[in-house]
């Protein structure tokens, strides 16, 4: 029976995505225009929640945009029958922009490194910066988050589960640990 | 391991609609990829895929070798002459050949039906059917489905008629599988010369004149008649042919609403189809070919997700 | 003198309208005797026969041999064992070898080599016209003095209905049939299947049943007009059944054969493009090939006839439009007769024999077919009841194509015997 901690929930998750969304304009204000790149699929929810956060705050419109990393996967190979690819979408002009990566958990690090390859294929954005709901620890590569939403412990088995309206039914993180036995 | 399609895509006619609906899915998001400024994507980065063309045919194996460079996979175009016995070499010795050379996938194109599942028995590679003898073509028969769902918004329930010579055509009867499975209603409409026997055994009406198939049909597929069915008697002149099959724009003036008209290519213009028709507004002709690129990078992704791994062929099968 | 009895077996001989538990009685090569109180002669091997049917060895008027020029697929001698191994004591080689048997030295050369074989009789058929082009008439007289007993184009269909006509009349003169291979060609040509919904399916080009048919009725209306002998080999479509059974009702000189495979097979066979489902006259539809039963029952198809076409395995390995046509038959035909005509009850076990003995022999003046006294003892014993399991690898043919490769088949031939002397035992 595994064991399901609740992390975060609505309201709490809320007032997380407002610090983010302060911290991120913290960091980019002032530096030249801003992409918000949300990775499917639930770092794209998260992406258009903060998007109006941030937008608020700097009074000004948000460049969009959505970023699938399935073809740029280093495990592809290994995995066996295809995932389903969402859509990417960039907005043209990369060059000279400070891309916002938003992601719901961050963990080995590969998603992000994918991330990278993918975006470096589109245009030479000025600065990349990233930002995460959860970090739970476990990088395979050195990565790291610029804007961290909640930082927790996990072991390799444990499992973070992000939770969000539109597709879930509800906004939630929760924590699932296999128990021992 | 195998994927969703199984090992080889040798033809529609067995695949369910589920599989053809996953192949038209998974081939959104490759359109975008040949939109970008760097039309790559590593997904099949280190596969080696060898195009095997026993029949002459630029544009399907150009696209077909587009398809496999924006996945980032290493190509090799094959070019052989005619059948086993005029070329010298059997087919089962050049499958022999490619597997011991450890390729990945092989695309082929021959000028026997039944050809692509003979390869596809014999060797532990991917096959993909780039159209065998008058068999299939499954790949040309999933980009026009493609196009007619982008444009019209579905494939249930569209009437779609395929002009010409159905007989001889693998593109016919590959489209006729794919638009059934996806419950669409198919008609054939040409001279009873060049329609197969019992062909309504396969699910389709027959038309016995154009002017009823326009009056039917949201789309048409056009297909391209050969000179050579003119001198083996099929049909006693390709004038005749276009005054009475070609789809011109006096005959679409009839016709009760808009119609979509595709055409496989290369066109014979003023004998099938007219060129007003073929460059006019209702033409998805040249979205047909940007479908085709698309369509290909989806089947050789989907059916990759499962091929052998020959470094491990000597270890466990897993 | 050599004396052999054969106790308690089930003797059909359909020519005596025989079918009894008797024994029978075999002296220097000819048949003796045959009743329950032959007792124990001095000398004689006893073979015990119970539970075994003994009947005329079975005789196939339609064999491909491949020798001279295709030894690579089977020759006269590998072909007269897989006869003998399939329970036949006398078979006609079809003269379409390279080169091919249109002279008596061809024919005397054929003759030689099945005598020199001492295992199933062979009988050598000549050739219609000289090089099978169809044009002009071989030597019939030359070719039956050197031991033809038919002639034929086989392989190749007769176009021309002067030469036809020409043929039938000739062939009068020796009182012997002219068997004729019946495909309208330019309908035919580049088909590799039936037609019909099956063609359409996989993309390949068929063989309408018209095109056998017209031949058959060209050939039945040349026969009423010259009176000559007629034989229709590989008949296959319900059309053509028909035609011959008209003829026969207006007592025209018209015989006809059928292969194992036109009763057995339909054209679903050729499904994956499986390269032994590929001959010619192709597997038709189920309609032809119950028509092909009904009419093996009624007589209107005279005879069973293999057609065994033997042909290299790497020639079969390949797409379905460059495969050569055939399936070789000997090994196998009993036995599918005995499942798809006998068990069934569509035919009588002694007319099945009449079919694969009695009337080959009759309508072809070959010996045997009868287990008469005085005739030549040329016998078949088997078990109906028994079964095998098919293993190419393990036939007397040289060659290995055949689709009832792992089946399980009824009927077990224990022995076959040519004028009293053994050419094939079963080994258990």
């Amino acid at each position: 029976m595994p064991i399901i901690s609740r992390l975060l929930d609505a309201p709490a998750l809320g007032r997380v995505l407002t610090r983010m969304a302060s911290e991120i304009v913290e960091r980019t204000a002032g530096h030249g225009p801003v992409v918000l790149v949300g990775i499917q699929r639930r770092g794209v929810q998260l992406a258009d929640r903060l998007a109006p956060l941030i937008e608020a705050a700097l009074g000004e419109p948000l460049r969009r945009g959505v970023l699938d990393i399935t073809l740029y996967r280093d495990d592809l190979q290994a995995i066996g029958p295809r995932p389903v690819v969402q859509e990417t979408r960039l907005p043209p002009a990369l060059d000279g922009t400070t891309v916002v990566i938003v992601d719901d958990v961050l963990f080995t690090g590969r998603t992000i490194r994918a991330a990278l390859d993918e975006i470096a294929d589109f245009g030479r954005p000025r600065r990349v910066l990233l930002a995460v709901l959860v970090d739970r620890g476990g990088r395979e590569l050195p990565i790291a988050a610029d804007v961290t939403g909640l930082t927790v412990a996990t072991t390799p088995g444990d499992h973070v589960k992000v939770l969000v309206g539109d597709l879930d039914g509800e906004d939630a993180v929760d924590l699932v640990r296999r128990s021992e036995g | 391991m195998t994927s969703i399609l199984g090992k080889d895509l040798v033809g529609l006619e067995h695949l369910t609609r589920e599989q053809i609906t996953a192949i038209l899915d998974t081939a959104e998001p490759f359109k975008e990829v040949s939109e970008r400024a760097i039309k790559k994507v590593p997904a099949l980065r280190g596969k080696t895929i060898v195009n095997l063309f026993f029949e002459a045919s630029t544009r399907t194996r150009i696209s077909f070798e587009f398809a496999e460079k924006r996945l980032s996979a290493d190509t090799v175009n094959v070019q052989s002459a005619g059948s086993s016995v005029s070329k010298g070499e059997t087919l089962v010795d050049t499958a022999r050949n490619l597997e011991a050379m450890r390729i990945d996938m092989v695309v082929i194109r021959h000028g026997s039906s039944g050809a692509a599942q003979f390869l596809g028995d014999r060797i532990r590679s991917n096959v993909i059917n780039a159209g065998d003898g008058k068999h299939e073509h499954p790949t040309q028969a999933l980009l026009d489905l493609l196009t007619l769902r982008d444009r019209l918004g579905r494939i249930e329930g569209l009437k779609v008629c395929i002009v010409g010579d159905v007989l001889h055509s693998r593109v016919a009867r590959s489209n006729i599988w794919g638009l059934t499975r996806l419950g669409a209603e198919v008609a054939v409409c040409g001279p009873p010369t060049l329609l197969p026997s019992h062909v309504e055994e396969l699910g389709v009406r027959v038309f016995r004149r154009v002017e009823e198939a326009i009056e039917w049909a949201d789309a048409l597929n056009v297909l391209r008649l050969q000179l050579e069915r003119m001198q083996a008697g099929f049909i006693p002149s390709l004038r005749e042919y276009n005054r009475v099959f070609g789809v011109t724009t006096e005959k679409l003036a009839r016709a009760p609403k808009e119609l979509l008209i595709l055409h496989p290519g290369p066109m014979n213009r003023g004998v099938e189809i007219d060129s007003d028709v073929a460059d006019g507004e209702h033409s998805v002709i040249l979205p047909q070919v940007t479908n085709g690129v698309a369509v290909r990078m989806a089947v050789l992704y989907l059916l990759a997700g499962g091929a052998p791994d020959w470094a491990a062929a000597g270890g466990d099968a897993q | 003198m050599s004396l052999q009895l054969f106790r308690g077996g089930r003797v059909i001989d359909p020519s005596q309208r025989l079918d009894d538990v008797t024994d029978l009685l075999v002296r220097d090569g000819r048949i003796a005797d045959t009743g329950r109180d032959l007792g124990n002669p001095d000398g004689a091997t006893i073979v015990d026969a119970t539970g075994l049917v003994i009947a005329p060895g079975l005789i196939d008027v339609h064999v491909h041999l491949r020798e001279p020029g295709q030894e690579d697929r089977e020759t006269i001698a590998t072909g007269a064992a897989s006869a003998a191994a399939g329970g036949f004591t006398g078979i006609c080689a079809m003269p379409n070898t390279d080169p091919v048997i249109d002279n008596q030295a061809a024919v005397g050369f054929v003759k030689a080599r099945g005598v020199a074989a001492a295992l199933a009789r062979v009988y050598p058929i000549g050739c219609i016209s000289l090089g099978q082009r169809g044009e002009q008439l071989a030597e019939f007289g030359e070719m039956v003095a050197a031991g033809a007993v038919a002639v034929s184009d086989d392989g190749h269909p007769v176009m021309s209905s002067q030469l036809m006509r020409t043929a039938l009349e000739y062939a009068k003169v020796f009182g012997i049939p002219v068997a004729d291979h019946c495909e309208d060609t330019p309908l035919a040509h580049g088909g590799a299947m039936h037609e019909g919904i099956v063609s359409t399916r996989l993309g390949l080009k068929g063989i309408p049943a018209a095109a056998e048919e017209i031949h058959v009725a060209r050939d039945c209306i040349l026969a009423e007009l010259t009176g000559g002998h007629i034989h229709l080999c590989h008949m296959s479509t319900r059309g053509s059944v028909e035609l011959i059974r008209r003829a026969k009702e207006k007592g025209l000189s018209v015989t006809a054969e059928a292969a194992p495979h036109h009763f057995t097979l339909t054209h679903e066979r050729c499904e994956g493009y499986d390269t032994n489902a590929k001959m010619n006259p192709p597997l038709r539809e189920a309609e032809d090939r119950d028509a092909i039963r009904a009419a093996l029952a009624d007589g209107t198809i005279d005879c069973i006839a293999t057609d065994h076409a033997p042909h290299h395995y790497d020639a079969k390995e390949r797409e379905f439009d460059d495969a050569p046509n055939g399936i070789i038959g000997l090994e196998t035909a009993l036995s599918l007769a005995l499942r798809e005509l006998v068990a069934p009850g569509l035919l009588s076990l002694s007319t099945l024999i009449d079919r694969m003995s009695c009337a080959p022999a009759r309508l072809w003046h070959l010996d045997g077919g009868s287990l008469r006294r005085g005739g030549v003892a040329d016998l078949v014993l088997f078990d109906p009841a028994g079964s095998w399991t098919v293993d190419p690898a393990r036939l007397r043919s040289r060659s290995r194509n055949t689709p009832w490769g792992g089946e399980v088949l009824p009927g077990v031939v224990h022995a076959t015997m040519v004028g009293g002397r053994t050419v094939h035992q079963r080994t258990p």
